[in-house]
């Protein structure tokens, strides 16, 4: 970018600058603060916290399950109380650690490596902390309690269906795991949009700093992987609530459908959680070495091959349920192929590693952690990927040490290996206590010896999740090794975690950037202020640090974009998707406390129904919708602003006053979540019908022809109504008739749903009815959504917030009555046509 | 394939070592156009895709060999797990049953139709064969093969409560004579 020469600028305009732009961005310094603050900075931290504490729990279970296991005929745990131990462990890493974790960094580094000042939607994060906070909260209590699920982290039907689980164990497993995907899918529709559009300008695609690809990556697949586990844990918990026979062979169900639901989910899961860690290798590994990372390109598109091929796998987690041939060698095939966009990865950080010149620090360390343990776990799972060995080890302790060699040789050293690089930028401080090695080297050895056991323990036949076993097994002296390493690494994971709590506290304050790395977060002051940058850098290439050493300077200085406070609001870049090209200002919302009541009542809606409290969980539904309500109110303007300058000439309009502002990108992610939970429900429903016992039904639902015209008429209406409501206020004429004709087609579609339930009055005598059921109550709920949602608008209309410029919110509307119509009428007909061909 | 992925390992291992140890001057991997060609399709696609397909071969090829096949002397018996038990059923009308014990004749393929009458079991014979899922609802064929008369341990291999790791049986093979008693003495 052409600058002033510092000389010709003003001394103390960087600290003018930095002062106003503090207080704008200031959140309450009371204790009310962590209630209100929406920053980035604020909820990164707080979601690391939490997420760690989360670590240290699911660690000390594993503590206890090694002390169990240490010894043969061991007396310490009941299989009760050990089936509740396990089931917990994997819950509380997977869920309640591993994802959060990653997500926590995220929202500490992207906005920096953006080059924007935040995450696109502040409140959205804070929301997404609390209901973890309140969904993990409630699962860790209710295992204090004794009332822990018992059944499995993967929880398989009919041992977790109400006849052989009984009391609440596996709806607090339901429940909670729940909660804690939405959180997941609000922080994933955040990073999306975030690095889609918030960035500095000139950054396009191609210049995106690479975690943020990853991070892209991975947000798009939780958005397609979670649904099915969502409609997943909808159906179990109806099916124990309300006795649906979803996997109830003698009704129609079918327990494989669970399988299918969960790995769906959970093999994408797996990779999930390694391709952020993946995406900090990436980042870290260059700069260690003093170099640029080897073939961009080719790692983007390795990590994006991946997210495709992780969906194609899931199978072999089921390889021992009776798959046809064809069906296992297809999957065994795919599951070894997947092995090729990570070996890409792999020998591209190696080239890099040969390409620079490496030094060693704490952070490269473990890195080495992670290549001397990640690649063994690779090759043990293309072992698993071979069906015949499959059949043998499968739900032996093999499985369960190639899943610790993976994620926590493949997630958890890369993830301390970065928050030791990121240390300086985030706390301001240079690591001064020498701690770390020390609990590296008592860590990666002890962790090879434990898992290393486990292996042959596995291979030796010992069977995962059983409590105990007899001393003439021979697989006393393994496990006693494992357990005695599992405690000197535990020793080490603690000793890793002090090492980081007490230089985060009391080290020394260190310089801006000590690593010599290229990319915009390094550019900021540290620790990072709540507004980030001064001002929006300009960048032109991927390492806009090393293109410019003075870029610090003129970003402070406010010589980017934005780089002016006078407008007194918090307010950022939106950038054009590809090339990054400065579009839109966006103003963002201040602090606020209704993310932190929303998740109140949201988990109270989730929670209640664990004890039978209906009408709680009925009214707090109720209250989710009225502050969403008001939340959505307090956003927008009365007036048009017109463009607002810039900054280097520009006049850009707010995004406000745009087609297509933030909150439009975000919905179309969110719907393109629940179009994968729709798309699940049909797989589901076309797999009880393919595979099931006990199909067809006795009867089939035979279409009303009063019934398909209502649907089709409402259809139309509320294709048409959304339609015209846009055009009449982008006229400046009146937009109330299209609003009502839109709220009229909603509820004639709502009335085609509900003659589907009335035709078929008892879900609970067969899969089939209790299917259709789930298909009506998919229009039901949208159908509902959609006529709130219009009528929502034809209040602001009414109340003056949409003009010909401000109507964003009006295209956000029909975009939900889109989907509502596309997806209500397959629902409808996948619901009537089998009947009306029968 | 243990010696394969050991081999791999050490490789790996080795080009790391060789990065980070080596003499300061840039080699010829160093620079990106070449670097790519190497780091990225010599070793990132073409390495796995020969190792993977050879392997993936030899899978199916071992694979293909268990597959429950035709043979003039098959035997059928049927396994039916519970919460924690087993019971075999022989015979053309499965009117001989047995807990805990399955017996089969050595030296003859058996297959075994698995199912399950409550939650999810698996049938699994390490010296025999792998496991399969016995599912409600479902049933699932696996060919045993016992090449001499003996017991040989068996066990359920997926969790299903309390009892889980008590739920255990043992698999009889008998020579062809007592084979023949034990059906006589079973439909009497």
């Amino acid at each position: 970018m052409t600058l002033p020469s510092p000389a010709s600028q003003p001394r103390g305009k960087a600290l003018r600058l930095h002062l106003a732009l503090a207080r704008i961005w200031a959140s309450d310094q009371r204790i009310r603060g962590w209630f209100t603050s929406s920053n980035n900075n604020d909820i990164g931290s707080l979601f690391l916290i939490v997420a760690t504490s989360f670590f240290v729990i699911g660690g000390i279970l594993a503590m206890l399950i090694r002390a169990q296991l240490a010894t043969p005929d061991s007396a310490f745990m009941e299989p009760q109380v050990y089936n509740q131990i396990f089931t917990m462990h994997g819950t509380v890493m997977m869920f309640l650690f591993a994802i959060p974790f990653f997500e926590a960094m995220s929202m500490l580094l992207l906005p920096g490596m953006l080059g924007t000042r935040d995450m696109a939607f502040p409140r959205l994060g804070a929301y997404g902390l609390w209901v973890y906070i309140f969904g993990g909260s409630a699962v860790i209590i209710a295992m204090l309690m004794g009332l822990a699920p018992d059944g499995g982290w993967f929880m398989y039907p009919p041992l977790s269906s109400a006849a052989f689980s009984p009391g609440i164990g596996a709806d607090v497993w339901l429940l909670g795991i729940t909660s804690i995907e939405v959180s997941a899918i609000a922080t994933a529709i955040e990073v999306i949009v975030t690095v889609l559009r918030y960035r500095a300008a000139g950054m396009s695609l191609s210049r995106m700093p690479i975690f943020a690809w990853y991070i892209l990556v991975v947000s798009v697949m939780i958005l397609t992987a979670f649904p099915p586990m969502i409609l997943g844990s909808l159906l179990l918990e109806v099916e124990r609530a309300l006795n649906w026979p979803f996997f109830q062979v003698e009704n129609g169900g079918d327990p494989l459908l669970w399988q299918h639901l969960f790995w769906l989910f959970g093999h994408p899961e797996v990779y999930i959680i390694f391709l952020p860690a993946a995406g900090m290798i990436a980042t870290i590994l260059p700069v260690m070495a003093r170099t640029n990372l080897l073939g961009y390109g080719w790692v983007v598109a390795a990590a994006v091959s991946l997210a495709v091929l992780s969906f194609g796998l899931w199978v072999h987690h089921m390889f021992t349920t009776g798959i046809p041939h064809m069906g296992l060698a297809f999957f065994s095939a795919a599951s070894t192929l997947v092995a090729v966009p990570t070996s890409v990865m792999i020998f591209s950080w190696i080239g890099t590693l040969w390409k620079g010149r490496a030094r060693m620090g704490l952070p490269m360390l473990w890195i080495m952690g992670f290549f001397a343990t990640f690649v063994i776990g690779g090759l043990t799972g293309v072992m698993l990927a071979v069906v015949p060995f499959n059949w043998q080890v499968h739900d032996t302790h093999f499985v369960v040490a190639h899943l610790h060699y993976v994620l926590i040789g493949g997630y958890v050293f890369p993830m301390i290996a970065a928050i030791y690089y990121f240390m300086p930028l985030l706390t301001g401080r240079t690591r001064f206590f020498k701690l770390g090695e020390v609990a590296f080297w008592l860590v990666v050895p002890s962790f090879h010896i434990t898992f290393l056991s486990v292996h042959m323990a596995g291979l030796l036949g010992q069977r995962r999740r059983t409590w105990t076993y007899d001393a003439d097994q021979g697989w006393t002296a393994l496990n006693l090794v494992a357990s005695i390493a599992s405690f000197v690494m535990a020793i080490g994971f603690a000793l890793t975690i002090l090492d980081v709590a007490v230089n985060a506290f009391v080290a020394v304050r260190g310089r801006r950037n000590p690593w010599g790395a290229g990319t915009l977060e390094w550019a900021g002051a540290i620790p990072s202020p709540a507004y980030g940058f001064a001002s929006i850098p300009i960048v032109q290439g991927r390492y806009p640090l090393h293109d410019d050493p003075d870029l610090a300077l003129h970003i402070a200085r406010g010589e980017g974009y934005l780089g002016d406070a006078s407008r007194i609001r918090r307010e950022t870049l939106i950038v054009s998707t590809a090339r990054g090209e400065p579009l839109q200002v966006v103003v963002l919302p201040g602090n606020s406390v209704l993310p932190f009541l929303l998740a109140v009542v949201t988990s109270t809606s989730f929670l209640a129904p664990l004890f039978d409290a209906y009408i709680v969980a009925g009214l707090a539904l109720v209250a989710v919708v009225a502050l969403a309500l008001v939340w959505a109110w307090g956003l927008g303007g009365r007036v048009d602003e017109g463009h607002v300058d810039a900054g280097h000439g520009a006049m850009l309009p707010l995004a406000s006053e745009c087609r297509d502002p933030p909150g439009w990108w975000g919905s179309v992610f969110l719907l393109l979540a629940d179009g994968v939970h729709f798309g699940s429900l049909l797989f589901g429903y076309a797999f009880l019908w393919t595979v099931a016992p006990n199909w067809p039904p006795h009867s089939y639902l035979q279409p009303q022809l009063w019934a398909v015209i209502v649907a089709l008429t409402g259809a139309l209406a509320l294709t048409a109504g959304p339609r015209l409501a846009v055009r009449a206020i982008a006229k400046g004429g009146t937009a109330w008739p299209a609003i009502t004709l839109g709220i009229v087609g909603s509820l004639a579609l709502a009335i085609a749903a509900a003659s589907v339930m009335l035709d078929r009055p008892g879900p609970a005598r067969h899969a089939y009815d209790a299917t259709l059921w789930l298909l009506a109550g998919h229009v039901g709920l949208h159908t509902i959504l959609s006529a709130i949602m219009l009528c929502y608008l034809a209040a602001r209309v009414a109340a003056g917030y949409a003009s010909p410029a401000r109507i964003g919110e009006a295209g956000i509307v029909k975009l939900w009555a889109d989907f509502t119509v596309a997806t209500g009428l397959v629902a409808l007909a996948a619901a009537w046509l089998p009947g009306a061909f029968a | 394939m243990l010696t394969c992925a050991l081999a791999i390992f050490f490789f790996v291992m080795a080009l790391i070592f060789a990065a980070l140890y080596r003499p300061p001057n840039p080699s010829v991997c160093g620079r990106n156009e070449s670097g790519t060609r190497v780091w990225i399709w010599g070793l990132g696609v073409g390495f796995p895709l020969v190792t993977l397909a050879a392997l993936t071969a030899y899978g199916l090829f071992i694979g293909e060999r268990l597959l429950p096949r035709e043979a003039p002397d098959l035997v059928t018996v049927q396994a039916q797990a519970r919460q924690w038990a087993w019971t075999f059923r022989y015979g053309e009308d499965r009117a001989i049953a047995t807990d805990g014990v399955l017996h089969i004749p050595a030296g003859r393929p058996v297959n075994v139709e698995i199912t399950s009458t409550d939650v999810i079991h698996s049938f699994w014979v390490p010296r025999l064969a792998g496991k399969l899922d016995a599912i409600p609802g479902h049933v699932n064929v696996l060919r045993i093969e016992a090449a001499l008369p003996g017991t040989y341990g068996g066990q359920s291999a997926e969790f299903s409560g309390r009892g889980y790791r008590e739920h255990v049986f043992t698999v009889e093979a008998h020579d062809a004579a007592s084979w023949a008693t034990f059906l006589a003495e079973g439909t009497q």
